[in-house]
Order: structure tokens, then C-alpha cells, then sequence
């Protein structure tokens, strides 16, 4: 049976290194069920997050020969494997130990933004045409591997002033929501620092579930907060329509 | 002397954050009681996210005849009339306003043309019931869920592991656990605690479970004095991929078949035929499940040991806007493209019918200031689970357990949790570190998986049973022998070395429960007892701890009103 060579980061906040490990290779093998022998056979503390090994909830990021991937979805035979499998923490986030990194941030950004907000006496009625466009944005995952791209955080790591396109994302749900009576734009405009966003669509590309993030969550969340803030007529416009 | 602790204190303590922990959070919230919970893993990665094909409410959006009384009697008829009664009463009664609660806090269902949630079909439900999101439903319930609960406050512990409930007089006091990422050890005082863990699939070698499924939650409700029942039904979903061999049990959810998938054996026959000439393919999943695995034993399997599953006949663009992710799963992970072939698929251990005896309507266990709910609570679903009744049951029985669990605490005056079973619980968690050559938990896991997968599978039989028993017992002595590499920093052979000792606790009371039943309902087949029994029909197996053994006894199946038993009797 021939073998895939893994180099995995072995460490913690103060540096490690990487570990070569050898692992035999089956059949549609994934970079994760490849972890998972190290840590049956060769590492038991090997240190990596996962939950579902399908794709659905977006717990084993990391960066694999330097792509950030969801490992559970990088099969080995995508990759050379006459080279060794270069396998390290996303970068954005500190490194707690080996594979896994802090992303309270992200837990703490999610907190300030206001919930779901029925406006007063609506009619439960929304038609699947009007919510199309909010479905797409509800099948994020949060694997996170927008925020580590994103060179706002991942280069310059502006965390204080900066939301991060999965909070864009979140909010843009939330904003065309049919049903929703609140307008969220004076936060993404201060508190999340939509405006830091130079759309140069990093995020789209890694985004596993192809959410269309720049252009359909953050262009148009530009867009209201341009109206809202930047043009009087359509502020006034919409402050008389959303409060109708 | 044990280490340094830190200490929580909450009225409501709730371990588990899917969508009965985070459900039961928010209710025990509203009524005005500080809530703490506990979750393995980060917030919104439990078990809930995986949930695929729909949540069942008797809305009547898409068939308009359909109401609670049938929603009632298809999961009694599916769980083989060994359900509580009167939970599944207030499942059918109470599943729908749950489900609208869920759409006002911004869960968006897929729709109607007139604007309504749209509902499909699914395996023994008589009508269209299952309200759904393309197949990412339990996806949608958990962040609506998630988002709702951290708005309204609840303190989240997320990446603790509790590994002992703490009692005093007959009640909890409090839950002692470690800090997944350093290591540390924590206790939570509570007046009330909801155990809200889910399964145990992690035991067997197939299985769509993840990692967390180790049945944490009734081990240590178990330990803690508390009934277990109808531990012998465990549910093999029918459709699991089967090929490539990494991705092996990973689910392909009911709304496959739901949406119009046929099933068929090597030789291109509709199969289901034989064994359910009515329902076919929606029929229920203990049926489904053991004509797939007979079909393979007979030798009309496929080339990887399953059976076809074909969608393709529908037009490829309405296959990928309904079922979006398994188009993804085949494509990437199976080269199958699904809109133009069909798919491989097999049986793979799915969910948990038994586990914490709970009363109906407080969801409290037999352990006064223990509730349960969700998977880890046992008597909704009887001897085998309808599809979509899992994300229903999480909701009803979470809201139902929160508003218990908050009003127990508010009479309820915890003691002060025992020093002693602190000490215990901290020496018991570092002893692997202390041994010396031991083997890896690993190695353990392993070996149970396979022994469960080949002992106490689909077909049972007297002498598997009793050889599993006697396997659990040796892995019990290798267990204590384990030895633990490394830190106590995120150390996931240290975590998986308590799970297995879960484990362990769960599979004997499986293996009990199964070799106590001879006969043959719902999920549990025996070979040696191929009937079912109408005295069985009677009985639950309950299981509880008697020191250190382990005691199995029956009671009586609660009977029911005259009035629920005539909706038994005739289709309305």
C-alpha cells in the first residue's frame, strides 16, 4: 500500500514545528481521516477540531500545503503526494496547540449584532422567490475560513474595528430578511468596519459552501450603508418605509 | 488534596448545547432563571447541525387533513406501540407551534406557493409533514437556536467536558468537568441540571455520529442513580455511504427517498417491494435498514456491499435546489455525480431511541433535580424512530425540560457539592497520565467499535449478545490500564480515555437490554427470535445502577386512554 508523508504543525503559541508522519493511503482518503490515523497510530494528543467529517459544521479548518481547506473535504489524491502534506493552523487566530486556534473573536463579534426583528404585526407569509437570496447567506458554516483570509485580519489583524465577512454575511441575512424591521447599517458602518473591505473576494474563493459572499452579501450591505449615511434622500426614503 | 478549581454557579445548568440543550436554555432563561451550558464542542457544531432532511409538525401546509391525532399515531405505529403515550401525545400537540416559534426568531423553511412552509414526505409519515431546508435543516435550527440563546443571555462553557454529576440526599448539586483546551478542572454548582448530550453511535465502527456521541450524558445520569430504559433499540439509518471506504457511515439523509429516490439490489429490482409492498422506500427505517442488509447477505448487494439509491430520474436542477448537500457530498468526496446515476448506500448506526427514563411532562429523570431531553432522553420514539421526529422532539421536550428544570430551581435549595466526589472525579481523570506503559485509548476505541459492529448490530442473536458482555467486561480491564501521552493541553486521547469509560457504561446496558428481549420489534431484530411478542409488547427494560453492578428490570408500557387508543385503530 503506498503512503502519503504528513507535516504537521506541532506546537503552541510559543512556536513548535512540524512533525512528519507517515500514513497509508485508502480509497478517497480526506487530509482529516489522514489526521485521524496519526492520532490513532502514532500521536494520540494530536490536537485537531472536528465534528461531522461531511462538510456540515465547518469545525476542521486549517491551511493544508498553504490553501485554507476544510480537511474533511481535501481528499489526498487532490494533492501531490509525491511531496509531503504540509498541514498548520489557520493563520488569522492564535494557536491554542497543534491544529487548534482561539476563534472566541468571532463568537464575540456574532453577540453585537442585533437579532432577528419582526416588524410589529407582520403577517407570516414570505414567499421562497423573496427569500432565495437570504437562503444563501443561511448556509454558512462557520468553518471561518472567510476571516482567515481576509487580509483586514489576517495581514493587519484589525479584530477591535473590524467584523469580518462571516458577520457580513450574517448581518446581510438578517437585513434582507423579508420579515425583519431593523435597520443594522450604523453598525456595520462603525462597530463591524464594513468600509475596511476593498472586495477583493478572497473570501468568495474559500468560501466551502460557495456563499457569494463580496457580491451578494457585501456589495449590497455597502450599498445600504452609502444610502443610509451618504445620501439624504434615500435615507429619509427608507426611514419612512421601514418604520410603514 | 485536589487541584485548584474554578467555580460556576447557575440555577439552571444545562450540559449539551444541540438543539434540546439550547431550546431547554432559552425557556429556563424566560422564566427567569441564570442558565449555564456546557458543550464538548464549539457552539453550534453539535450533532443538530448534521440534521438533513426535516423537522415533523402537523401543520397541514401541503396535505391540509393532516393533524396531530395522525401525527400521533404514525409515531406510536412506528415506534411499535412501545412509546410513552403521552410524550408522543405532546409531540404531535405541541411539535407545530414549535416549529412557528422557531420561523419567528428568523429560521427561514423552504415555502409553499402560497407563502406557507413548505412540507415534504418522509418514511412513516402518513402525510407531506417534514418542514425542511434543501437538506440542511438541523443547520437552520441550530444558529436560529445559537443566535437566539447568546441575544438572550445565556452563558455558554463551550469546549468543557462534565465527566460526573455531583449529588447529596438523593439530588444534584452540581457538575465537575475539565476545560478541553488547558486541561483545567471546573465545577458548576446548580439547583437543576438538563442533560442534553444526545447518542452513543460513536460506539460502533458505521456510524453517522461524530466524535461527541459517547453517551456521556446517560453514563453519568446512570452513575448519578438515574434510570435508563429501552436501552436495546438503537437505530441503523438505512442510507449511509458506503463508498470510499474514509467516508463510510456518513449519512445520506431520508429526504432522498423522500423526494421520489428508488431503492434497488444489483440485479435492478425495486427490492422494497418484498419487504413493504405498501410503503416501498418510505417505509420505516428499521424495515428499510434490514431489507438493505438482507438483500447484501443474499448476495444481491452492489459491487461495494449496499444497495442503489437513484434520484436522477428527477430533473438534475430541482435534485441540487432540494438536495444540495448530498449533490456536494457525492460529488467531492464519491465522484458520483447524483442528478445523472445513482448512489451507493448502506445501513450506518444513526440514533439513540433508549436512554434517560423521564417523566412526560417535566422531562425530570427518576433523580429529583436531573432532567433530560433530546436524543439523550429515552420514550418518545419506542422501539424505532419516525424521520423528522428527532428535530421535534429536541424542541418540545428542550422548551418542556427548560421550564421544569427553572421552576425546580426556584423551590430547590442545592447543598453544597460533596468534597469527596470532587476528589474522585479529579483522580479519576488523571490517572491515565500516572500509568506507565499502558496502550492508547485509541487501540480500546477501536476494538469496542468492531466488536459492537459485529456483536450487536442489526441481527442480534443470543450468543453474539453474550460474547459481547463478556468483550465489554475485557475492555473494561484494558480501559483501566490505559495510559495517556503528553499534556492535559488539548488532549484528545486524554478526552477520548474518559468517553470510552461513557462508552463502555452505554454498550453494556445495550447489550443487556437486547439479550433480555426475546423478540424481535422496531430496531431490535433477533434472529433467535424472529417474532414479536405480544408480552414483550408490554414491557420496557429499565436499567439502573446497583452499586457497582449493573441491573436490568421490567416495567409495565404505560397504558393508554381509551380515547388515544381509538386513533390507533382507524385512519383519520
Amino acid at each position: 500500500m503506498s503512503e502519503a508523508v504528513l507535516k504537521v504543525f506541532r506546537g503552541g503559541p510559543e512556536g513548535g514545528e512540524a512533525v512528519e508522519y507517515r500514513v497509508p493511503i485508502a480509497p478517497g482518503m480526506v487530509v482529516l481521516d489522514a489526521l485521524h490515523y496519526v492520532q490513532g497510530h502514532q500521536a494520540p494528543d494530536l490536537a485537531v477540531r472536528w465534528n461531522c467529517k461531511a462538510g456540515k459544521c465547518g469545525s476542521c479548518s486549517a491551511e493544508v500545503n498553504g490553501r485554507p481547506r476544510l480537511t474533511c473535504k481535501t481528499r489526498l489524491d487532490s494533492l501531490p503526494l509525491d511531496q509531503p502534506i504540509t498541514i498548520v493552523p489557520l493563520k488569522a487566530f492564535p494557536v491554542v496547540k497543534d491544529l487548534v486556534t482561539d476563534v472566541s473573536w468571532n463568537y464575540r463579534v456574532n453577540k453585537k449584532i442585533p437579532p432577528f426583528s419582526p416588524r410589529p404585526g407582520v403577517e407570516w407569509k414570505m414567499y421562497q422567490e423573496d427569500i432565495d437570496r437570504v437562503q444563501e447567506f443561511r448556509k454558512c458554516i462557520e468553518c471561518f475560513l472567510c476571516q482567515n483570509v481576509c487580509h483586514v485580519l489576517r495581514d493587519h489583524g484589525m479584530k477591535e474595528q473590524f467584523g469580518g465577512p462571516r458577520f457580513f454575511v450574517r448581518v446581510a441575512g438578517l437585513e434582507m430578511h423579508p420579515l425583519d424591521g431593523l435597520s443594522r447599517t450604523g453598525l456595520l458602518k462603525d462597530e463591524l468596519g464594513l468600509g475596511l473591505c476593498n472586495i477583493t473576494k478572497c473570501c468568495t474563493e474559500v468560501c466551502p459552501e460557495d456563499i457569494h459572499i463580496t457580491d451578494n452579501a457585501i456589495i449590497p450591505l455597502k450599498e445600504r450603508v452609502v444610502d443610509d449615511f451618504y445620501d439624504p434622500l434615500t435615507r429619509l426614503w427608507r426611514k419612512v418605509f421601514k418604520s410603514g | 488534596m485536589t487541584e485548584k478549581y474554578e467555580t460556576h454557579e447557575h440555577d439552571v445548568l444545562v450540559i449539551g448545547a444541540g438543539g434540546a440543550g439550547l431550546r431547554a436554555a432559552i425557556e429556563a432563561l424566560a422564566q427567569g432563571a441564570s442558565v449555564g451550558v456546557v458543550c464538548k464542542s464549539l457552539l453550534g457544531k453539535a450533532h443538530t447541525v448534521m440534521a438533513e432532511g426535516g423537522i415533523a409538525a402537523a401543520l397541514g401546509n401541503v396535505d391540509t387533513e393532516d393533524n396531530w391525532r395522525v401525527h400521533f399515531r404514525d409515531t406510536m405505529v412506528g415506534g411499535k406501540l412501545l412509546n410513552n403515550w403521552r410524550m408522543a401525545q405532546l409531540h404531535a400537540q405541541e411539535s407545530s407551534d414549535r416549529v412557528k416559534e422557531l420561523e419567528q426568531w428568523g429560521a427561514l423553511f423552504d415555502r409553499t406557493k402560497g407563502g406557507d412552509i413548505l412540507q415534504r414526505a418522509f418514511g412513516g409519515h402518513t402525510f407531506k409533514r417534514l418542514c425542511h431546508v434543501g437538506d440542511r435543516t438541523g443547520l437552520e435550527m441550530i444558529r436560529t437556536l445559537q443566535d437566539r440563546g447568546v441575544q438572550q443571555g445565556i452563558d455558554v462553557y463551550m469546549e468543557c467536558a462534565v465527566t460526573r454529576l455531583l449529588t447529596d440526599g438523593g439530588r444534584v448539586t452540581g457538575a465537575f468537568g475539565y476545560w478541553r483546551e488547558n486541561g483545567r478542572f471546573v465545577l458548576f454548582k446548580a439547583k437543576s441540571i438538563i442533560i442534553a448530550t444526545g447518542g452513543i453511535g460513536k460506539a460502533w465502527q458505521i456510524t453517522s455520529n461524530s466524535w461527541e456521541y459517547t453517551g456521556d450524558g446517560m453514563a453519568l445520569a446512570y452513575d448519578a442513580g438515574a434510570d435508563l430504559i429501552d436501552m436495546e433499540f438503537v437505530q441503523f439509518h438505512p442510507t449511509g455511504m458506503i463508498w470510499p471506504p474514509g467516508v463510510q457511515g456518513i449519512l445520506v439523509t431520508e429526504a432522498v427517498r423522500g423526494e421520489g429516490g428508488t431503492l434497488t439490489n444489483k440485479d435492478g429490482e425495486r427490492f422494497m417491494k418484498r419487504y413493504d409492498p405498501e410503503k416501498m422506500e418510505l417505509s420505516t427505517r428499521d424495515v428499510v435498514a434490514r431489507a438493505i442488509y438482507t438483500e447484501v447477505k443474499e448476495g444481491r448487494g452492489t459491487e461495494h456491499g449496499g444497495a442503489y439509491l437513484d434520484i436522477s430520474q428527477k430533473p438534475a436542477d430541482y435534485v441540487i435546489r432540494k438536495l444540495p448537500s448530498m449533490y456536494h457530498q457525492f460529488k467531492d468526496l464519491a465522484d458520483v455525480d447524483i442528478t445523472k446515476g445513482p448512489m451507493e448506500v448502506g445501513p450506518t448506526c444513526h440514533y439513540m431511541m433508549g436512554g434517560i427514563r423521564v417523566d412526560a411532562e417535566t422531562a425530570e429523570s427518576t433523580l429529583p433535580g436531573l432532567f433530560a431531553a433530546g436524543e439523550a432522553a429515552a420514550g418518545l420514539h419506542g422501539a424505532n424512530r419516525l424521520g423528522g421526529n428527532s428535530l421535534s422532539d429536541l424542541l418540545v421536550f428542550g422548551r418542556r425540560a427548560g421550564l421544569a428544570a427553572a421552576q425546580t430551581a426556584k423551590r430547590a435549595s442545592a447543598p453544597p457539592p460533596d468534597p469527596a466526589q470532587i476528589e474522585e472525579a479529579s483522580r479519576e481523570l488523571l490517572e491515565p497520565f500516572e500509568r506507565s506503559g499502558g496502550e492508547s485509548p485509541y487501540a480500546v476505541h477501536r476494538d469496542l467499535q468492531e466488536k459492537m459492529q459485529r456483536l450487536v448490530g442489526i441481527f442480534r442473536v443470543e450468543e453474539d449478545l453474550r460474547q459481547a458482555l463478556t468483550e465489554i467486561a475485557a475492555l473494561r480491564q484494558r480501559l483501566a490500564r490505559v495510559h495517556v501521552d503528553g499534556s492535559r493541553l488539548f488532549n484528545p486521547g486524554w478526552h477520548l480515555a474518559r468517553d470510552l469509560k461513557s462508552m463502555l457504561t452505554v454498550t453494556e446496558a445495550v447489550t443487556r437490554s437486547a439479550l433480555t428481549r426475546q423478540e424481535s420489534r422496531g430496531a431490535h431484530s433477533r434472529i433467535d427470535y424472529p417474532k414479536t411478542d405480544p408480552a414483550w409488547g408490554k414491557k420496557n427494560n429499565v436499567i439502573s445502577r446497583d452499586r457497582d453492578a449493573m441491573k436490568l428490570a421490567q416495567f409495565a408500557v404505560p397504558e393508554m386512554p381509551a380515547e388515544l387508543e381509538a386513533l390507533l385503530e382507524k385512519p383519520s
